[in-house]
This record gives C-alpha cells, structure tokens and sequence, in this order.
C-alpha cells in the first residue's frame, strides 16, 4: 500500500505539494514511484522558469517508462533538486523527503487549496486501483 | 486473469508486482529491477521461467523431423544432453518463434519455445508430422526455474545435493543431462554463468526457497530484459516475428543452409540472400544521459532505422538498444535517435553483445579500442 502523508496536498497526475512558508515544494507521489519503477534520468525545470498550472515541466525517466510531471499550480521555479542529477533512485527510495523535485513560488498563494487532501488522494488510488 | 506459475504465490508474497507476459501472470521485479540485475551479474539470481513451455519430440523419426521444421541442424547435436539455438519459421522465412532443442536421445528431443507463441508453435508442429513417425507431448507438468550470476554453482552445491550437483557440475556450456527426473542444462538468457532447472511442477516451491535460502536473488523479468539485452540476445515478438527473417535479425548464425537439407523457410532465405539482405539488427548505445525505447526512429548517413528493443542499462549506466537499420550501416557509425519528444540524442552504433559474464564489451564512446 503507497504511502500518503496527511500533510500534503495532492494532483491527480500524482504530484505532491508541500507549503513551506510561501514556497510550494513539488515531488512526485510514494505510488507514481512504485508505479514507474526504478528512476534512471530525472530532467527539471530551470530555476525561474515561469510555470503554468497543469502544464508539463519536468519529466522523470524510469528504466521501464518516461513520464511528464505537470505543475500543480502557476508559479515560478524558484530552486530544483540538483542531487537527483547523479542519485535519481533518491525518487524510489525518499519520494516525500530527498527525493523533491522543485520549488515554486505561487502565483496565486490560495491556489494549493484547491488541490487534492490525502484522503482524496487515497480515494483516488482506490478507484484506480 | 492470466495463467499462474507454481510459483505464482511465492512472488506475490515476496512483493512482486506481477505483469502480463504473454498471456501469464510474471513477477516485474520483488523492488528494485536494478538491483536485481546486478545481483545477476555480481552474484546470483534467480528467474521463474515456467511459463515457457518444454514440448517433447519423441519418435523414430524425431531427428529427421526437426531437421525439416527447425532452421538449424538438429545434425549438429552428436551428444546426448547437447543443446542448439534455433528458429522455427513459416514458409515465408518469417519467425514463428525462437527456441532452444536438447537432444536426449536418438529418438528424443526436448524444446524449450516461448510463453507466448507456444500454443501456436505446437499447432504447428503437429500440423507439420506429416510423413514422419513422431509425437509431439508438451510438458504443463514441468516448471523451469534458471539460477544465473558467477555464485550460482555455489548454491547449487548446497541446494541439489551431490548427485546432483555432480550431474551440474560435470556439464559443459550448452548441454543439459538428467538428475534422476530432474534436468539440469548448462543454458540461460542473461550472459552470465549458470544454468536452468527443468522439475516437476509440484516441486519447484521447495527447490526455488532452498536457493533464496541460500542469498540468491529472485530476478523479475524487468532484470531478465536488461540482462539479455547488454548480452545481445533477441527477444521473441520484439526484435524478431513472423515479419523478417532469422537473416534480418541477427540470427544468420543459427541458420544452417547446407545442400543436403531441407526445412520449412529455406527457398524464402535462399531467394532473401541471392537478392541481398536489406536490413540488418545490431546494437545501439547513447553517447550522454537518456534512455532508449523500443519503437523509437534512429537516423544516420545510410537512411533511418527501428529501435527494437531499448532500455537503460544497469552495468553501462548508459541507454542501449537493438535497432534494425539499413544493411549499409556500419557498426561504429554515429547515428541520432529521436527521443519521445523528437529530440535528437547522439547515439553510435555498435556490435552486441553489450555486456557478459560481467565485463563490459564494447568501446563506450568510440575512441578506438
């Protein structure tokens, strides 16, 4: 069963978002990972790339698929996880914690409510599972 | 539902996620299919292959039989327990199937055809008995197991006793012999050392925990994938079908066009020949970081190219593939492959194998070797 922190705020493309201060951080789900298997390349955005809510902006490459990570709010990327470059599997091994993929600034600081609560999230997961 | 191994429950409870592989239900990986194929390499592995089906050719006429139906010369097999690779093609010279035949006895084959084709591949072969005095009995009843990696004659020590391990010990590469009613064979699909357990169904639990007891690592069919591609071995269905030719795969090496004989396929691969192969299968690796996928476009100074098998290689930590190009294109040739979003990635081509019994063996990045 994959985990789903309750202090997080979900997508349903499976991205997680954590406020920290007035920072959004970004990673991909405990159940993407499991999903994709083990993570050989991971391509982020640049820092101050200027991101659309929904839109693709990284992409994380696994040995058996590439799948595209899509911003869960507007915002501007203000730092990425520079580690992941030389130790993608940190995806696998930390999706919540070491293995974050970027941080934005939010255009719209409201905008994380409207995204998915765990227990939506693990409602999701169910239904498609 | 797919079909389940005897081994079904003892990767769902080891934490496999289980894919469709031909119409059965097969372990992926047990968590990290990366892991596992380094233990391959490294130390020792072990795979479920029991849903590749072993079919017994039995009769007077056997050898004779399957020197008209395979697209090697089961003639070549002089000793008992010896085995040989081969095609089974259609009279268009397409792959039926790949396959792997031991001969056991003047009047008894054994093959080993793959999960997928299987049922089709015994309707063929007994639509084509014809005038040869021939049974053809697949094996439901036997599970294969393979144990591959440089400590899997260790464990074999201390898992099948001294009889045995004596039987396993004393087999050459390519030969298989019998332990009482279970067979052991010198054969595998991963480029390391090892060997492939043929047993019955009902036994196989035990014998698969006797070697994890031992440390040897179950392997998914993720590791088997990346195994078999760094080896340079095809995959049935990906890098060959009934749409080309052994000669378009690779494979010219498993056919034998001697004048003496003749077997199903061979005016198409004669008339192929005489008018000149025009694709060939080779190796593919990436110059930088990215992986290599199966269906993807590579182009290069002789026209364009079809990635058939790709992935990320553990041992390389680079993209490779086997791709089928032009019969002009050269190994060593640079080439570009059009990555998923049509970007170009700088890629060479190179001769498989890629990697075997744990050594790299082509030049990375093309400075001569």
């Amino acid at each position: 069963m994959s985990k789903v922190p309750g202090d997080l705020h979900y997508t349903k493309s499976h991205e997680w978002v954590r406020a920290e201060g007035a920072a959004l951080i970004v990673g991909i789900t405990d159940h993407a990972q499991d999903l994709m298997g083990d993570m050989v390349f991971v391509e982020l955005p640049k820092p101050g790339t200027r991101l659309d809510a929904g839109k693709e902006c990284a992409v994380v490459e696994s040995v058996k698929a590439a799948s595209d990570v899509y911003a869960p709010v507007a915002g501007e990327v203000m730092a990425i996880n520079e580690a992941l470059a030389n130790a993608p599997e940190t995806l696998n091994t930390d999706p919540y914690g070491a293995g974050w993929l970027f941080k934005i600034k939010p255009a719209d600081p409201a905008a994380v409510r409207a995204l998915l609560d765990a227990s939506a999230y693990e409602a999701l997961l169910a239904s498609e599972t | 539902m797919g079909h389940h191994t005897p081994l079904y429950e003892e990767h769902v409870g080891a934490g496999a996620r289980m894919v469709d592989f031909g119409g059965w239900d097969m372990p992926l990986h047990y968590g990290s299919q990366i892991a596992e194929h380094h233990a391959v390499r490294q130390q020792a592995g072990i795979f479920d292959v029991s849903h590749m089906r072993a079919v017994e050719v039995r009769g007077a006429d056997a050898r004779a039989y399957l020197r008209f139906l395979l697209a090697n010369d089961v003639d070549k097999l002089k000793t008992p327990g010896k085995a040989l690779y081969s095609c089974l093609l259609n009279e268009q010279g397409g792959v039926l199937d790949d396959l792997i035949v031991y001969f056991l006895a003047p009047d008894w084959f054994r093959l080993i055809v793959n999960a997928g084709p299987a049922e089709n591949d015994i309707a063929w072969l007994r639509a084509h008995t014809g005038r040869f005095t021939v049974d053809i009995t697949p094996r439901p009843d036997l599970a294969m197991i393979a144990v591959q990696g440089p400590r899997a004659d260790h464990a074999a020590s201390q898992v099948l006793g001294d009889e045995g391990y004596g039987v396993l010990a004393r087999l050459k590469p390519f030969f298989g012999a019998f332990a009482g009613d279970t067979f052991v064979a010198r054969t595998g699909y991963t480029g390391e050392a090892g060997f492939e357990v043929l047993i019955d169904a009902r036994e196989v639990v035990g014998l698969w925990r006797r070697f994890t007891a031992q440390g040897v690592v179950p392997a998914g069919l993720g590791a088997r994938d990346t195994l078999r591609l760094e080896a340079g071995m095809n995959l049935y269905g990906h890098d060959m079908d009934t749409s080309v030719s052994p000669l378009e795969s690779g494979l010219a090496w498993t056919v034998s066009l001697t004048a003496d004989r003749e077997f199903i396929g061979r005016p198409a691969l004669v008339r192929q020949r005489a008018q000149g192969v025009m694709r060939r299968l080779t190796g593919l690796v990436l110059r930088g970081s990215g992986v290599v996928r199966s269906g993807q476009e590579i182009r290069g100074p002789w026209g364009s190219g079809t990635v058939t098998s790709g992935s990320f290689s553990p041992s390389l930590s680079r993209g490779i593939g086997l791709v089928r190009v032009p019969a002009a294109a050269a190994d060593g040739d640079a080439c570009e492959l059009i990555g998923r979003s049509g970007q170009i990635l700088a890629a060479r081509l190179v001769a498989p194998p890629f990697v075997r019994q744990g050594r790299v063996l082509i030049d990375l990045d093309g400075e001569g070797r």
